[in-house]
This record gives structure tokens, C-alpha cells and sequence, in this order.
């Protein structure tokens, strides 16, 4: 090869390379393991350091949870076509643009909108663009966020939002936990270009006065971005039932496993205008005829003011690399779960987690604090009138192999000694009533 | 009947698979079932009974969502037919795709990855209990930290962009720390660089001023003196740019930031034809991304998960997203007491899969084998480039007889004045053989432009047979053009007739609004409007009817 | 492939037949009875027709779906079926004696029959003419069969014309305006170049890609300007005169305001309305010496001319009293990268006025997007 291109050393290829800008030395790196065995037995003696979900009992949520994975997914986002694809056009990657177009209807259907885009990074990102929708849309620079978003959404909206909008959060009623309608009202003028709040909310709540909520926004020229858990749509209406403008969330619980926090994908739909398109930052893959009769095409609605690759600095944030076989493996999951599997697991879910409430509430000096209400997945327990701190029966739990709900002392100290628990449809009777007598038996 | 069988030929005589495959919605039917969740026990429900039934009726959804209804096999057969539809790294020659770096993923990577020791960790777990997870991302680091020369790299960004957007969030805190940040109100990138170098800056409030290349096609130095001020916040460069070419003189163009106050920050997406050999550090830079999806060789995934890293002095370490991963010399944590942060630009701590993907492959590797890659990227490169230019039409604008680094763009333009065939038309027709290509980003400063990057997966054979395809597509625009411009003929679909995409009538982002603006109704093997005679009944219907069970109050 | 259902699509062919007759034999542009005479007798042939013919073969695979409306004999009809056509003939002419009021002509009966695009063939001259005709109501696309053309209307070979061409009449190509530059004959003869804006044609251009690619459909030339104009008028203030030249970027800046700018003048302005339209240089030097003034320009054609080419009233004069740092260049993107590398030119007339504007300056290319751009004589 050398002697074709007329080189006699592969450092000519490089003499465009100053001395001075050289690394003169080999990188200091560890021995590598060239051999596959090695590798593999190097690998796995680190891996053997983790004790998982999988070998322990888990109530941790908080963003990321344990759901039922289908094989057929895990089946399907191993195939090396859709592993190893990536930006080819809809000749080339047809199957990958069809399995994203029919990903984009499910949720579609799910969502009850017209208009989904090709997923973005996570929840946090379809948030935070939701809300740069809103003040696109509007032309206003202000936003108000409930309170009741995890901490790390805070961090990320504030450093995403700063440059050129202000974001209020709004308080939550202490008795309820559901988002203050006055509190909201105080903050709703015409600078307002959009509310966000998550339904369910960070603490599992569910809030059946959406309407309300929308027509208040909406009587103030604002947008409504609602972000969901998409596993609680076949229980719970979609934000377009009642009145959202935008819906946000992550694929997690659809049919992709938690690694450690990094199996994430953002979504984000909308009513299918011209009005709202124009305003997404990401791909919108839509259907397309070819040149032969009964063929199914594809291709991206575009506009030419649009994405950041056309437009350069003057995009609309910009679109790329994010979380394409995760909208392939939630939309495996939609299909394979269909309207009764979506219904069921809902229904199954929250059954579950009433059941938790109520046996955890129970146990001398645990309280739910908004048991009252209606909850999805998550609930808060508040752990005060026990004397022990929460880190404290998290270490007592954990010796016993259950890991307890994410510490809520340090994020919302206004909640008091509180933990926040999930309870999934991967947790059996006997894991919850286990739960309840170890966490008395710690308390006791 | 010949024999023995004739030698093949290049290019080949292949036909892309394609199966006529019905969108989703089409199949299945009614009733049927993919797979079950799991059951909920007598037990729970006769202690809480149907807790769905007792939501108001404003938020408790009255019919479930009308999803497609197939049985297990069905999804199955459906989603392996578009996997067979759709060619990637392990089935085509990929070097088209310039700049993606779409280098062999080793499959024992994959093995590491959805191991249940990574998949079922949740990120909340007690530290003691990811101990093995925090290492891996705490070594990864530090091999970062050596093949880049920075002292702090962090992992958090899930993307090459979204890593460019963190430095462009760590460059604003340090200028506000410094209570400049309302005087440094622009930030300099090159017309050459991802459009992510000026997207993300302006979502951070900044005005771009892009650079544009000089005749030679390096970015104007001279420009960039006279664009550089007290307003200057930062550079961001990349180099090797997507044309291929190493500028000489980056670090005089690091040097004329630093002297008005900027920071130089350089996008590494380039990074796979200089592993070992240059590094940010020697080029003065002060903070620097890779892409792990293209450099490290994490699955492409057919747009993402990716992964970023970001890189930085230790001047700038403090401004890292959080938490960090820290080691004591015992056990590793995670440091979320960072009160100077940006804060967090993604949930949690990264995109784990891949970092796990990341480790192993450096740890396959070794010094020695990283400046294999390095080294093998730029011979195919280079190789590849004396193939392509053999071809009449052909050319490769800029600095000619100059070595190439790691890819090339290269320019139609001769072969669009002969035949007035263009560079998307080809592209068309190369889908033919399952060869995909990427022109460049906008605007096309190249006219006709091809960028191709061959990395080092690809052998002498595999270059051979992608310049074969080229020369026989260049060789049709010139003598059966009508073939060209109405390709593919032999991929999985024809000719895509776009214009419905730029029409609110009659573009569909889903099936629904398909249905909905084309008048038709769901076929009788779908479901959803077939069954609107039926009432679904949700399995949280209580057995006597009317009765709503209620929810005690706590 | 016929589209179904889709209506026969219509092309109009108008041959310039004379020319370029001057260049080959050494004489500058053909304009003019005298000078065509000349150059026949100095043996020239007629190019115009050859070009026409190969330009049309692109188009044969349509011409089932296609009308091709030729004008009669050497203006058009000849080249038709020697490409293999069947045109219908439209106009009449005095075969033989044709002049530039019979292009006129038959180019406004083309836009009368319904054509979707006249494919001409001829130089700048012929350009002008069509643009006398029809200006911007339907889509025109130039084949060069003169000597160096100025106008960018124009494509870059007679088969690149017929490919265009088909790409348009299939819907896979938009249109954008073209400047039309109109050159002085005898001042071109004599060697001094000092053409000025004539008007615009609707010329086709290549939008298509191929969908899904990482890199989507070039972004519009007017959405584009928009942005330029988004970014221009957010810096106005008050008090101060503004000096827009022509262009279609500077037109979007006139959009915004809410005026109708001169489309090949320069027009004057402050952010209470429009202060003078077509201005005359003497106007401007008015201008500039009793107001604090900004001078926007953009380049015009395609070499990159930001002066010199299509705004001889912003002249030397008006330049040396505002000087650079009271002169915005606005460029879209897609503009500056036509140069491919090459400086943006300027060419008042003065040499010292031309080097105090050469070397570096910033060009507004968006909404807060610029670009520090070489600027050379």
C-alpha cells in the first residue's frame, strides 16, 4: 500500500505535523489484552464488583427504574444492521427510517398527538428544548417549572435555559403535593412563554386537574409542555386530553434496561402544524410514495430554516447523535405490548404500589405523607416520626439486600426525613411484604 | 451452464434485501398478544382493588392507547425484516460516511455491555455497590486524560454535540467567574467545523463568527487575527477539519485566542487518524471533546446512544459537570460537593453501555495498538485517495499532492460538468451496491462534494471494491445517465418522490396522520378504527359494574 | 416516469441566434446590426443554435410529458428538432433579420401559452431581454452562447442547462433570483467593465438531496436573508442614514422595514421610513456629507463584486466619506461559499478607495452570525 501511494514510510503520511505539536513518546496506557479471553476475564473481574438490581431487592426510581425488558427487544437492538447503521439515507437504512416512523406513530398513539419527533438524549433534553419551543413559539422569556421536578432537571434547565430565559419554579401545596394553582396564578403574566410540570410528578403523583392548569396557561398566552412517564399512558390520559401544547419524557421504562442511568431517550410531540414543527430542533421522519406504486418511502419533513445542519448558528439548538435504537427498542415494546399489555401493566403498577403505600404506611412511625392522593409508580415516605434518618435505614436495608428509596433529604428538605420509593411491575406480593417487615424490623 | 463458475465481479451484481414490508399498523389483529407482563397477584388486588377505576375521570384514560395488535413472532419476523433492510458497519463497506469514523465494533464489547452486571445497575444504587462500574468510568478517564493530554475528562455528555455544548458551558462560567462574561459575548469557529461548533454557542447566548477557509482550505488565519477581540470568549477548532487536511499552524491559532483572553477548544471528532501522535496539550488547548462513537468504537446504533467526552485544564476542572468520579486509592465515589459546576447536562452519569464499550476496546489496544489504528486509518486513507483520483471527474480540492489524514473530501464537480449528474445522484445509484456516502455540511464550499473516511477496519480488498463502485458509477453518468438519475434499482425501495414532505397536507410523522389526511381507515387486519364497535374493556374494571372502589384516605 | 395525474408540463426555447458571433473573431458582444455584420463577414458561424441542441437533450426522456414551444427557424425551432423534439412553433419571425424585440416578443407570448420555464440561449443581452419580458413571473434558465456572461443566470454548460432543466420541470429543483447584469457594449469594447443591475430572472437551482443523509436540504436563500435582515435591522438606531444597495439580501433587509426597495437601485433609509429610492451617486454624496451614514451592500453576480458591479452609484466619493467601519457587507452563507476561497472584489473606479476597503471585513451572514471575510482589488 505504502508502495502504491509512493511512500516509503507511514510517518511521510504525517509531515504535515509540526515536531513541536508531537507526542514523543508512546502513550502511557496499561498492557492491553490482546487476546479475547483475556480481555473478557479482565472485564468481567471488574464487573464482578457490582451487585445489581437483578440480585438485590430495589425500591430506587427517581428518574430511572426497573421495568419488565422483553427479550424481543434486547433480540432486536442487538442486530447488527440497527447496532451499526447510522446516518445513511432512506435507501441504504430503509428498515432503520421505517422502524423510526413506526416508533414515532405508536407513540404517537400513545400521546395522542400527530407530531413525534426522533427521540433527543433524555427527558431532561426534551424538557428543556420543550421549554426553547415555548419561548419560540411565544416570543416571551420566561418560564415557570414546578418545584416538584428532580434536582438534577433543575441543574439541567438552568444551565440550558440562562442565556436568554428566566425559569421560576412554583411551590407544591404542602398538604397535597399536587402543583399550587394560586402559586401558579401569582406567577402567570404575558412574559410567560411556558409551564412545565410532570404528570405523574417526580414524587409519583398524579394530578387529575391538567384542564384546569391549561386553561389557566392558556388564558395567558403561554404554552403548556407536560412531561410524562410514557409506561403510565395506558392507564393515564395523555397530556393532548387535556389541553398540553407539548409532551415530553423518556423511553426508559419502554423496554430498555437502566444501565447504571445511560438507557435514556427524549420525546417530544406536539400538535402536527407547521407552527410547531418549524420549532423542533430534532429529525420529524415522515412517510414518503417512491417512484413504484404501493411502495413505502421515507424521508425527513424538513424545513430549510430548521435543523442546526442546514442553518449552522442560526438553528434552532441543534439535532445529532442520540438515542435512535432506543426509539427502535420502545417502539419493539409498544408493539409487542399492545393496547391490553399497556393497559395491563398500568393497572398492574399502580395496584402495586397502593399495596406498598399501605403496608409501609403501617408500620409504627412511617408515614405517606400524601397517601390521600392518587399515585402512579412512586410515593414518598417520611420517616421522621421514627427518630432514624433515612441514609441510616438505607444502610440498615441494604445489609439486608433491599435497596431503599432515593434519599429526598438533601433535594426537597422541606419534606422532611422523606425517601422516595418505586414500586414496578417487577416487584412480586412477597418482595413488597418483605419490604415491610425488614424496613420494621430496622425500625424497631 | 458455465464451469467452473466465472470470478466475480466488481462491482458486485448484489440486491439489497427488501421484503415490500407493510408499516406495523397494517398487520396483526385483533386480540392478538406479543407478550404478557407480568401477573398481579389475588393477594394485592383483593387488599387495594382497582385503584385505575377510582382516578377521576379527567385523568384516568377511558380507552388504551390504539397500539398495533401482533402476536410475539409477528413483531419479531417484522422488526428482523427492516434489520435486514438497513446496512451497517457489520454488513457494508462504510468508509462513506465521512467524519462518523464507522470503524469495526467488537462484539465482545457488545458482550460487556448487556451484561446484567451493566444493565441492572441503577444509578441510585449505593456507591459501595457499583464499585466495579465506577472504576471502569474512572479508568476510562484517565486513558482519556493521557491520549488527550487534559487533566480532568468527564463522561456525562451522551453526545459529540452535547460534549460541545458542555465546554461551551464550562467556557461561559469561567469568563463569568472572572466577571467577563458580558464582555465576552462571541465565540470563533471555522466554516469547516460541525455545525454543533455554532449551534451550540448560540443556544449559550453567544454570536458566532465563523472563519472561512483560505484558497488552501485551512481556516484563514488572517481572518481569524482580525475577527479576535476583548469580546472573544473562546475558538472552537477542529483539526484534522472534515476535508482531511492537518493545519500546521493550529497552535498560532490557539495563540491568538489566548492573546485576547479566549479559551481554544478543540472538537476531537477527528480525532482516529492522530491517536498517539498529537494531542490537545501540545497544541495549548484548553478544552477538547472525542466522540466515543467514532474514535472509541461504540456502535453507531443507527443514531445513537452515543457517547461525549469532554476534556479539560486543570484551570478549568472545577466547571465540570457533576458528579465527578473520584478514587481515594481504595475505593472509588462519586463528588457531587462541586459548588462551581455548570451542573448537570444529561440525568445520572453517561452513556454507561458505552463507556463500558470504550474501556474495553483502549484495554484491547494498548498504546501501541491505538497508534496501529492511527497509522492504518491514514494508510487506508491515503490509499484510498490515489484509487478515487484515478477516476475521470474526480477531484480532491485543496492542497494538492498533500497527504490526507484520516478522510478527504472530494468534488463531483468535474464529472457534474461533463454529464450534469450530481453528487446526490450518485449517491442514489450507490445505494445499488449498499454503499452509502455523505457530501458535507452546509453550506458546500465543495462543490459536488463526497466525504470519505475509510478508518482502520477496512482492507485493501474492501478499498479496492469501494473504488470500483465509484468508477462504475462514474462511468454510467457518462454513458447511460437516465440510470443514474433514477436510481436505486436494486436497493430495498425506489426513487423516494419527496415533495409530500414539505407540504403541511400532506407530510405524516406517524400513521395516525397519515390516515387522517389521506381519508383512509385502517385496513380490517390492523385495529384501532375496525374496533371502535367494540368496547375495550380494561382489565381495571371492577367485576360488578358501577362500583368505583375507593382510595382510603391516608 | 410520468407522474400520474400530473399536468403536462410546458417549456419554452428561445435562440439567441447571433449570439456570441462576435466573440470567436475577436470582436466583444454582438449587440447591434453592425457589429453582427461585421463578424459574419470576418467568417463566424452562429454558436447559439449547437448550444441549444445539446441543452435540449437532457430533456428527451421527459418529452412525453413535455410540450416544448420553440419560436420559429433559427430561434429556436431549428435547434428543437435537430435535438429530436417535435416543438410546437410560437411567434413569428422575418427568418434571416431577427433582432432583440423578437426575443421580447415571443418570450411574453411563451408566458401567455402557460409555459413553466424558457429555456434561453444567448449572452448577457439576451438575458436582459427576457427579463424585459416576463422579469420574474415564471422561471427562466440561460444557456452561455456568448462571450463571457456577467449575469448569474446562466449555467455553467448547455448539458448542465438541459439537466436543470428536467430537475426543475420534475419538481426537484427550486428557483431563486438570478441578477441580470447589463453591460455597456462600447464601454466593454473600449476595456472598461462597468456593468450595472439590469433586473432579476426566477432561475431554477438544484434543492434536491437525497432524504435522510447527515446532511438534509440546503437551507433557502430567502430564509437565509431573512436572518441577515433580522440581524441588520436589530442594529439600527435612530438618527442614522443607511445606504442600501441592491441585492436580494438587502431586499429582505427593505422587507422588514416594511418598504418596497428599489429592485435595481440603491435606495436610502433611517428608521423613519424610506428617505430616497433609486438615488443617484450625487444624491448620495449628499448624504453622507450631511448625515452620520452606514453603507450595506451585498455581492452581486456571482464573482463576488461587493462594488463594481451592478451599484456604480455608491461610488468612490460616497465611499472615501464613509469609510469602513461604517460599511456593512451583508452575504448568506451560500453566497460566500460560491467563492469557493476567493476574496470578495471590490472595483469603485478609484485605486486608493479600492485598497483603504481591501483586507478583512466582517460580514453579517445571520441572525448574530458573521463572518471576517478578505476583501481584494
Amino acid at each position: 500500500m505504502l508502495a502504491a501511494i509512493g511512500a516509503s514510510t507511514i510517518a511521510e503520511l504525517y509531515a504535515d505535523i509540526p515536531d513541536a505539536l508531537r507526542l514523543h513518546r508512546p502513550l502511557d496506557l496499561p498492557q492491553p489484552f490482546t487476546a479475547e479471553a483475556d480481555l473478557v476475564r479482565h472485564v468481567d473481574g471488574i464487573l464482578a464488583r457490582n451487585r445489581t438490581t437483578a440480585d438485590n431487592l430495589s425500591f430506587l426510581g427517581a428518574g430511572c427504574a426497573r421495568h419488565f425488558v422483553p427479550v424481543v427487544c434486547d433480540e432486536i437492538n442487538s442486530r447488527g444492521e440497527f447496532l451499526t447503521a447510522y446516518s445513511g439515507h432512506a435507501y441504504e437504512e430503509h428498515g432503520r427510517f421505517q422502524a423510526i416512523f413506526e416508533y414515532q406513530s405508536m407513540m404517537g398513539e400513545l400521546l395522542e398527538m400527530d407530531a413525534v419527533n426522533v427521540p433527543t438524549y433524555d427527558g431532561f433534553q426534551a424538557a428543556a428544548t420543550g421549554l426553547r419551543m415555548a419561548a419560540r413559539l411565544t416570543g416571551r422569556n420566561r418560564v415557570l417549572v414546578s418545584a416538584h421536578v428532580p434536582a438534577d432537571l433543575r441543574s439541567k434547565l438552568v444551565d440550558y435555559l440562562e442565556s436568554d430565559i428566566e425559569t421560576v419554579f412554583i411551590a407544591h401545596e404542602a398538604s397535597t403535593g399536587l402543583l399550587d394553582l394560586e402559586a401558579l396564578d401569582r406567577h402567570l403574566d404575558e412574559s410567560v412563554a411556558g409551564v412545565y410540570f410532570e404528570n405523574p410528578s417526580y414524587l409519583g403523583l398524579i394530578d387529575h386537574r391538567g384542564a384546569e392548569v391549561a386553561r389557566r396557561i392558556h388564558a395567558a398566552g403561554a404554552v403548556l409542555v407536560v412531561g410524562v412517564d410514557p409506561i403510565s399512558l395506558g392507564v393515564l390520559q395523555p397530556p393532548a386530553a387535556y389541553g398540553a401544547d407539548i409532551a415530553t419524557g423518556d423511553l426508559q421504562a419502554l423496554g430498555i434496561h437502566m444501565q447504571y442511568g445511560g438507557g435514556l431517550g427524549g420525546f417530544i410531540a406536539s400538535a402536527d402544524d407547521r407552527r410547531h414543527l418549524v420549532e423542533y430542533p430534532s429529525r420529524l421522519y415522515g412517510l414518503a410514495p417512491t417512484s413504484v406504486s404501493g411502495e413505502y418511502g421515507f424521508g425527513e419533513v424538513m424545513f430549510d430554516d430548521r435543523t442546526s445542519f442546514a442553518k449552522r448558528e442560526n438553528a434552532r439548538e441543534w439535532t445529532g447523535t442520540a438515542a435512535a435504537l432506543w426509539a427502535i427498542t420502545a417502539g419493539v415494546y409498544l408493539a409487542l405490548m399492545g393496547p391490553a399489555g399497556m393497559a395491563e401493566v398500568g393497572d398492574g403498577i399502580m395496584a402495586r404500589a397502593r399495596y406498598a403505600m399501605d403496608r409501609v404506611g403501617a408500620i409504627p412511625g412511617v408515614r405517606i405523607p400524601f397517601a390521600a392522593q392518587h399515585h402512579f409508580k412512586e410515593f414518598v415516605v417520611d420517616f421522621g416520626a421514627t427518630g432514624r434518618t433515612v441514609a441510616d435505614v438505607n444502610r440498615a436495608l441494604l445489609a439486608r439486600g433491599i435497596f431503599g428509596g432515593r434519599d429526598l433529604t438533601g433535594e426537597l428538605p422541606e419534606l422532611g426525613e422523606t425517601a422516595l420509593y418505586c414500586v414496578t411491575e417487577m416487584h412480586t406480593q412477597a418482595d413488597i411484604d418483605r419490604l415491610a417487615t425488614d424496613l420494621e424490623d430496622v425500625l424497631a | 451452464m458455465t464451469w467452473p463458475i466465472e470470478p466475480k465481479p466488481l462491482p458486485r451484481r448484489m440486491h439489497q434485501a427488501s421484503w415490500d414490508e407493510p408499516v406495523i399498523f397494517e398487520l396483526g389483529q385483533p386480540g392478538a398478544r406479543g407478550v404478557l407482563p407480568p401477573a398481579l397477584e389475588p393477594g394485592i388486588r383483593e387488599a387495594v382493588g382497582h385503584p385505575v377505576a377510582a382516578l377521576p375521570d379527567t385523568i384516568r384514560r377511558p380507552v388504551p392507547p390504539k397500539l398495533p395488535e401482533l402476536s410475539q413472532l409477528h413483531v419479531l419476523r417484522h422488526y428482523d425484516r427492516l434489520a435486514q433492510e438497513t446496512v451497517g458497519v457489520d454488513t457494508g463497506i462504510a468508509v462513506g460516511m465521512g467524519t462518523c469514523t464507522m470503524k469495526y465494533s467488537p462484539k465482545v464489547n457488545d458482550r460487556f455491555a448487556r451484561d446484567p452486571r451493566v444493565t441492572e445497575l441503577h444509578p441510585l444504587q449505593d456507591e459501595d455497590t457499583v464499585q466495579g462500574i465506577l472504576e471502569i468510568m474512572w479508568r476510562l478517564e484517565q486513558f482519556l486524560k493521557e491520549i488527550s493530554g487534559m487533566d480532568r475528562v468527564t463522561l456525562q455528555p451522551p453526545s459529540g454535540s452535547a460534549a460541545i455544548w458542555a465546554n461551551v458551558s464550562m467556557v461561559r462560567a469561567y469568563h463569568a467567574s472572572r466577571s467577563e462574561g458580558s464582555q465576552r459575548d462571541q465565540v470563533i469557529t471555522t466554516l469547516f467545523s460541525h455545525p454543533s461548533n455554532a449551534a451550540a454557542p448560540r443556544v449559550a447566548g453567544y454570536d458566532v463568527v465563523t472563519i472561512y477557509p483560505d484558497a488552501d482550505g485551512y481556516p484563514d488565519l488572517n481572518a481569524l487575527r482580525a475577527a479576535a477581540s476583548g469580546r472573544t470568549a473562546a475558538l472552537l477548532i477542529t483539526n484534522p477539519e472534515d476535508i482531511g487536511l492537518f493545519n500546521p499552524r493550529i497552535a498560532e491559532f490557539v495563540q491568538v485566542v489566548h492573546d485576547v483572553g479566549g479559551l481554544a477548544v478543540y472538537d476531537q471528532a477527528n480525532a482516529n487518524g492522530i491517536l498517539g501522535i498529537t494531542r490537545a496539550r501540545e497544541a495549548g488547548f484548553d478544552l477538547c471533546h472525542f466522540n466515543l462513537h467514532k474514535t472509541f468504537s461504540t456502535p453507531h446504533a443507527g443514531g445513537g446512544p452515543g457517547a461525549g467526552a469532554s476534556g479539560v485544564t486543570a484551570e478549568l476542572a472545577r466547571f465540570l459537570p457533576g458528579p465527578t468520579v473520584e478514587f481515594d486509592g481504595s475505593r472509588y465515589y462519586l463528588d457531587h460537593d462541586r459548588p462551581d459546576s455548570i451542573g448537570k447536562v444529561r440525568p445520572f452519569y453517561g452513556t454507561t453501555a458505552n463507556i463500558v464499550r470504550a474501556y474495553a476496546w483502549i484495554m484491547s489496544l494498548g498504546a501501541a495498538g491505538l497508534r496501529e489504528v492511527a497509522e492504518t486509518a491514514v494508510l487506508n486513507n491515503n490509499y484510498l485517495m490515489l484509487r478515487l483520483l484515478q477516476i475521470a471527474g474526480l477531484t480532491a480540492p485543496f492542497a494538492p499532492g498533500k497527504r490526507r489524514i484520516e478522510q478527504v473530501r472530494y468534488s463531483w464537480a468535474g464529472l457534474a460538468a461533463q454529464t450534469g449528474i450530481h453528487t446526490e445522484q450518485i449517491a442514489s445509484r450507490a445505494a445499488d451496491f449498499a454503499v452509502h456516502y455523505w457530501f458535507s455540511h452546509h453550506p458546500w464550499v465543495v462543490p459536488e462534494p463526497v466525504t470519505i473516511e475509510p478508518t482502520e477496519s477496512y482492507s485493501m480488498a474492501d478499498l479496492d471494491e469501494f473504488a470500483a463502485i465509484f468508477a462504475a458509477i462514474a462511468e454510467e453518468a457518462r454513458t447511460n445517465p437516465e440510470l443514474v438519475r433514477t436510481a436505486p434499482h436494486r436497493s430495498t425501495i425506489h426513487q423516494v418522490d419527496e415533495r409530500v414532505l414539505d407540504d403541511d397536507a400532506t407530510w405524516a410523522l406517524t400513521w395516525r396522520a397519515y390516515l387522517r389526511k389521506t381519508g383512509g381507515s385502517a385496513p380490517d387486519a390492523g385495529q384501532g378504527a375496525a374496533r371502535e364497535d367494540e368496547t375495550v374493556a380494561g382489565p381495571w374494571v371492577a367485576p360488578e359494574a358501577g362500583q368505583v372502589v375507593a382510595v382510603e384516605a391516608g | 416516469m410520468p407522474v400520474q395525474g400530473a399536468p403536462r408540463r410546458k417549456v419554452g426555447l428561445i435562440v439567441n441566434p447571433i449570439a456570441g458571433i462576435g466573440g470567436r473573431v475577436g470582436l466583444k458582444g454582438s449587440d447591434g446590426l453592425e457589429i453582427q455584420r461585421l463578424a459574419l463577414s470576418l467568417g463566424a458561424t452562429p454558436e447559439a443554435g449547437e448550444r441549444a441542441r445539446a441543452a435540449l437533450v437532457p430533456l428527451l426522456p421527459l418529452a412525453a410529458d413535455l410540450e416544448l414551444l420553440a419560436a420559429p427557424a433559427e430561434m429556436g425551432e431549428d435547434a428543437a428538432r435537430e435535438a429530436g423534439f417535435g416543438p410546437t412553433v410560437i411567434g413569428a419571425i422575418r427568418s434571416g433579420e431577427t433582432t432583440a424585440a423578437d426575443t421580447r416578443r415571443i418570450a411574453g407570448e411563451m408566458r401567455d401559452a402557460g409555459v413553466d420555464l424558457v429555456l434561453f440561449a444567448g449572452g448577457d443581452g439576451t438575458a436582459r431581454d427576457i427579463c424585459d419580458a416576463i422579469g420574474s413571473d415564471l422561471a427562466a434558465l440561460g444557456v452561455a452562447a456568448g462571450v463571457k456572461v456577467y449575469s448569474a443566470v446562466f449555467a455553467v454548460n448547455p448539458r448542465s442547462a438541459g439537466e436543470l432543466a428536467a430537475a426543475f420541470l420534475r419538481g426537484q429543483a427550486v428557483t431563486h433570483a438570478g441578477e441580470v447584469l447589463d453591460l455597456d457594449e462600447e464601454a466593454y469594447r473600449a476595456g472598461r467593465v462597468s456593468p450595472s443591475l439590469h433586473g432579476y430572472l426566477r432561475v431554477p437551482f438544484r434543492a434536491g438531496s437525497v432524504q435522510g443523509g447527515k446532511s438534509p436540504s440546503p437551507p433557502s436563500e430567502r430564509g437565509a436573508a431573512e436572518a441577515i435582515a433580522h440581524d441588520v435591522v436589530g442594529r439600527m438606531v435612530p438618527g442614522r442614514w443607511y445606504i442600501l444597495g441592491p441585492g436580494t439580501t438587502t431586499l429582505a433587509i427593505a422587507d422588514r422595514l416594511g418598504f418596497q426597495k428599489t429592485l435595481v437601485g440603491v435606495d436610502v433609509v433611517t428608521l423613519d421610513g424610506l428617505q430616497l429610492a433609486d438615488a443617484t451617486e450625487r444624491q448620495l454624496r449628499d448624504v453622507v456629507t450631511a448625515h452620520a451614514t452606514t453603507v450595506i451592500v451585498t455581492p452581486i453576480g456571482g464573482q463576488g463584486f461587493i462594488f463594481g458591479r451592478g451599484n456604480p452609484q455608491i461610488g468612490p466619493r460616497v465611499l472615501e466619506h464613509v469609510g469602513r467601519g461604517d460599511l456593512l457587507v451583508v452575504a448568506t452563507p451560500a453566497k460566500l461559499a460560491a467563492l469557493q476561497g476567493r476574496p470578495l472584489l471590490v472595483d469603485t473606479g478609484d485605486p486608493v478607495v479600492d485598497a483603504s476597503l481591501a483586507g478583512y471585513l466582517p460580514v453579517i451572514t445571520g441572525y448574530r452570525e458573521s463572518t471576517v471575510y478578505r476583501v481584494s482589488t
